[in-house]
């Protein structure tokens, strides 16, 4: 190959590099953090959410479904979570009656068990790598070594160059830096209160959630609820007024969530 | 035309002693015998052919031996590392033919049906296999014959005989009447006849042998005679098609290594694509020129036959063994199987791009399972039951056919809030220090993880009975007696919604109900 073509083969390569290829976002359908993030979250991206409690699970499966739902040219696609063994032990399996429950299906989740964090990220190469996935849900304890800088910019290579969005999960985790697109922190939020009648209505997942970071844009902090009918998003109608709640998650979480088990084990529990 | 079976008998007489004179490097100081303990008291096993020639002999009782011969080394039989030893040979032994049985304790056979030619004949095979397994420091002897029987007893009495198809009846006919190894009380019955050799007692009318010497006997002398066909159970199970390589000298390279597996790759599919079939089950087996044989399998969900899709499998598995492939001083034949074949549909371009995105996903899942293990990729299926731990079961995402495609049960009407929680705790973890009202109230607070929880809201109790009609099918003892359980979705004032249930009605079980947390909802 002589140098010109050399050249132009590496601004090719430049050019695609600075222009992102164009992907609709996938919305949330909650509308401040659809408008916050530009419309919706970024496919071919990877979000990061960090845990305030035990409703951050939920959060993360929850965007997990709403971007695998919007992914493949809006077809949607299949959705792959891979966890370690530990996870299941420690935040409990996965039950795919309550996914369904949920307005998710079942059917098109594929559930990888990985033995620890080198694994998992082997194996989130391999499924970012392939353009017909719907979405990638990686489920991390704590802070492994592994998943440094370095490996947290591949990941978002890799996404960026299939349009597999991924959805960091990070359990028991501090925040540090990384490539991700988004980075939030979600705890769960108590439901409203009863109304004049003395009707209940709750139970629906509900979500404090605080957009720590974002590349493109704006931050802030919202109160979201998901609707297991529309198989979305909203805004929550009553938001019970309990000093705590609106206090949003802080740094310091270590009251609220339980200490992990093996930390108990060891009698060191907070 | 019908192939007549051809089987190779090999037999080492001194597999005990002769491991461990390999084991001590050099030759003892005197004779070897290995005892073993019968009828409470010690017994001569085996011993090397020096022992043999002072005259000692198998079974005789060590304290006769010890008295005949001084000084001997005795040691005590090991039954399981001369198996091991045994299956080791064997595997080597899968250089000739992919049929090898065990012919327990000290025998093997290999099925060399069309195989010999590739050695140059059966004779040189016969040489090649006794040199190769002599130069190893085994007594060994080996005949060839078109039944099994009649080349184990071959091996056994005239070593290096190799037999024409046909041939059996008057092959065997010389051996005396140990070939047909009977027991005691027929051997006195045949000597008390005066048959002394095979062929003396074939005369005999069948009907008449097993009037006295019982039918098993003369099962054994038909099948000997090669008048009766007995099958053998190969160790592994036989490929449906296979391709190998053998080298003249031994490879090591990685790149010749990767490019042999890709010619046999592609040597296999053309012979899969003959037959209209894809291999479900792949095998790579390298043959170390030291003998030990390394095995890689490797699951497809699909029948295939894309050599290249074959050769990304492989590396897969090749990539995420946990030690890396050791060549040692090099491979000298490496083989790919398809251990399990299946017919397909010709493979066609798909127009449809559904159908083409889950043809990758396919693809994606299999090489998933190639790295991790196929019980590590799962997808669920619905089970039809209301206990809510097996409501769905995990199973292997490759195994496509078990996937129906009906919609997932949902409990939960169109207003309502989720009735199932999301994650369920891998098992229900109990909680304390809880205060319900009698008979079924829900719990007002607990203790979970080291946690209080304040219960602000409360649903329930919903209330699941175990299934009687199922604790004799699924066998546990648990099931049998398990309570009827009451559920309760609950919210903590923090906001975790949870789904908790009472262990037993309070009149099973009285005020000292368990109460367990079995869910986590979004």
């Amino acid at each position: 190959m002589n140098k010109e073509a050399k050249l132009a083969a590496l601004r090719h390569v430049l050019a695609r590099h600075g222009l992102p290829p164009h992907r609709p976002a996938a919305p949330l359908g909650h509308a401040a953090a659809d408008g916050v993030l530009g419309g919706g979250l970024r496919p071919g991206a990877v979000h990061e959410v960090f845990a305030g409690d035990w409703g951050a699970g939920g959060f993360a499966l929850l965007m997990a479904i709403r971007l695998a739902a919007a992914a493949c040219g809006g077809r949607g696609g299949p959705l792959f979570w891979v966890r370690s063994d530990y996870a299941a032990l420690e935040y409990g399996a996965l039950s795919p009656t309550g996914l369904a429950e949920l307005g998710g299906d079942p059917r098109h989740l594929v559930l990888l068990r990985a033995k620890g964090a080198q694994d998992a990220l082997a194996v989130a190469a391999d499924i970012l790598a392939c353009p017909h996935v719907g979405c990638l849900l990686l489920e991390m304890e704590a802070n492994p070594r592994m998943l440094d800088l370095t490996a947290s910019r591949r990941l978002a290579l890799a996404a960026e160059e299939s349009g597999v969005s991924l959805v960091l999960l990070r359990e028991g985790a501090r925040p540090e830096p990384g490539a991700a697109h988004t980075r939030w922190r979600a705890s769960s939020l108590a439901s409203p209160p009863d109304d004049d009648d003395g009707n209940t209505d709750w139970g629906n997942p509900r979500f404090a959630v605080e957009l720590v970071r974002h590349r493109l844009g704006g931050l802030g902090k919202f109160l979201m609820e998901w609707d297991p009918q529309a198989g979305l998003f909203v805004d929550p109608l009553f938001v019970d007024p309990l000093p705590a709640q609106l206090d949003l998650p802080s740094a310091d979480t270590s009251l609220r969530h339980p200490p992990p088990l093996a930390l108990r084990a060891r009698g060191r529990g907070a | 035309m019908l192939q007549h079976r051809r089987i190779l008998a090999l037999w080492l007489p001194r597999l005990s002693t002769d491991r461990l004179i390999r084991k001590a490097a050099a030759p003892f100081a005197a004779p070897l015998i290995v005892s073993v303990k019968a009828n409470n008291a010690l017994h001569v096993h085996a011993l090397e052919a020096r022992a043999e020639r002072l005259g000692l002999y198998r079974g005789q009782p060590l304290a006769n031996a010890r008295a005949m011969v001084q000084p001997l080394c005795v040691a005590p039989h090991d039954g399981r590392a001369d198996a091991a030893l045994l299956d080791r040979i064997a595997d080597w032994c899968d250089r000739f033919t992919p049929l090898v049985t065990l012919d327990a304790p000290d025998g093997l056979y290999l099925d060399i049906t069309g195989a010999a030619h590739l050695f140059g004949g059966e004779a040189a095979m016969l040489a090649l296999v006794v040199e190769k397994i002599a130069a190893q420091g085994f007594a060994v002897r080996a005949a060839i014959a078109g039944a099994a029987p009649a080349a184990r007893a071959l091996a056994r009495h005239a070593h290096g005989a190799i037999v024409a198809p046909g041939g059996e009846a008057d092959a065997v006919a010389p051996l005396p009447i140990a070939a047909l190894e009977p027991d005691d009380k027929c051997l006195r019955a045949l000597r008390h006849a005066g048959l002394k050799t095979v062929g003396m007692v074939a005369q005999r009318l069948a009907s008449e042998l097993s009037e006295r010497l019982g039918k098993a006997f003369v099962r054994r002398l038909q099948a000997m005679l090669g008048r009766m066909e007995e099958p053998l159970a190969p160790r592994r199970p036989m490929p449906d098609l296979m391709a190998e390589r053998r080298f003249a000298d031994p490879i090591a390279s990685r790149d010749v290594i990767a490019g042999t597996l890709l010619s046999l790759a592609q040597s296999l599919c053309g012979l899969l694509e003959r037959e209209g079939r894809g291999a479900r089950l792949l095998q790579a087996a390298f043959f170390r020129a030291d003998g030990k044989v390394e095995r890689l399998a490797v699951r497809a969900g699909a029948p295939l036959r894309d050599p290249a899709i074959m050769l990304r499998l492989l590396n897969q598995k090749l990539d995420a063994l946990a030690d890396p492939l050791d060549p040692g001083f090099g491979f000298d034949l490496i083989r790919l199987e398809a251990l399990l074949a299946q017919d397909t549909r010709p493979l066609t371009v798909s127009f449809d791009a559904n159908e083409n995105a889950r043809r990758q996903v396919d693809f994606l899942i299999d090489r998933l399972a190639a790295r991790l293990g196929g019980h590590r990729v799962l997808r669920f299926v619905a089970q039809d039951t209301h206990i809510p731990e097996a409501a769905a079961v995990a199973i292997p995402a490759q195994d496509r056919d078990t996937f129906d495609s009906a919609a997932w049960p949902v409990k939960r009407r169109a207003a309502d809030p989720p009735l199932r929680p999301l994650r369920l705790l891998e098992r229900a973890e109990e909680i304390s220090h809880v205060m319900a009202s009698v008979p079924d109230g829900p719990p007002g607070r607990f203790r979970w993880r080291q946690c209080l929880h304040q219960v602000a809201r409360a649903e329930g109790p919903e209330r699941i009975a175990m299934e009687w009609w199922r604790s004799g099918v699924s066998g546990s003892a648990k099931t049998a007696k398990a309570l009827t359980r009451d559920y309760f979705r609950v919210e903590t004032r923090e906001g975790l919604r949870l789904w908790l249930y009472r262990d037993g009605l309070y009149r099973e079980t009285g005020l000292a109900a368990r109460w367990y947390l079995q869910g986590i909802f979004a």
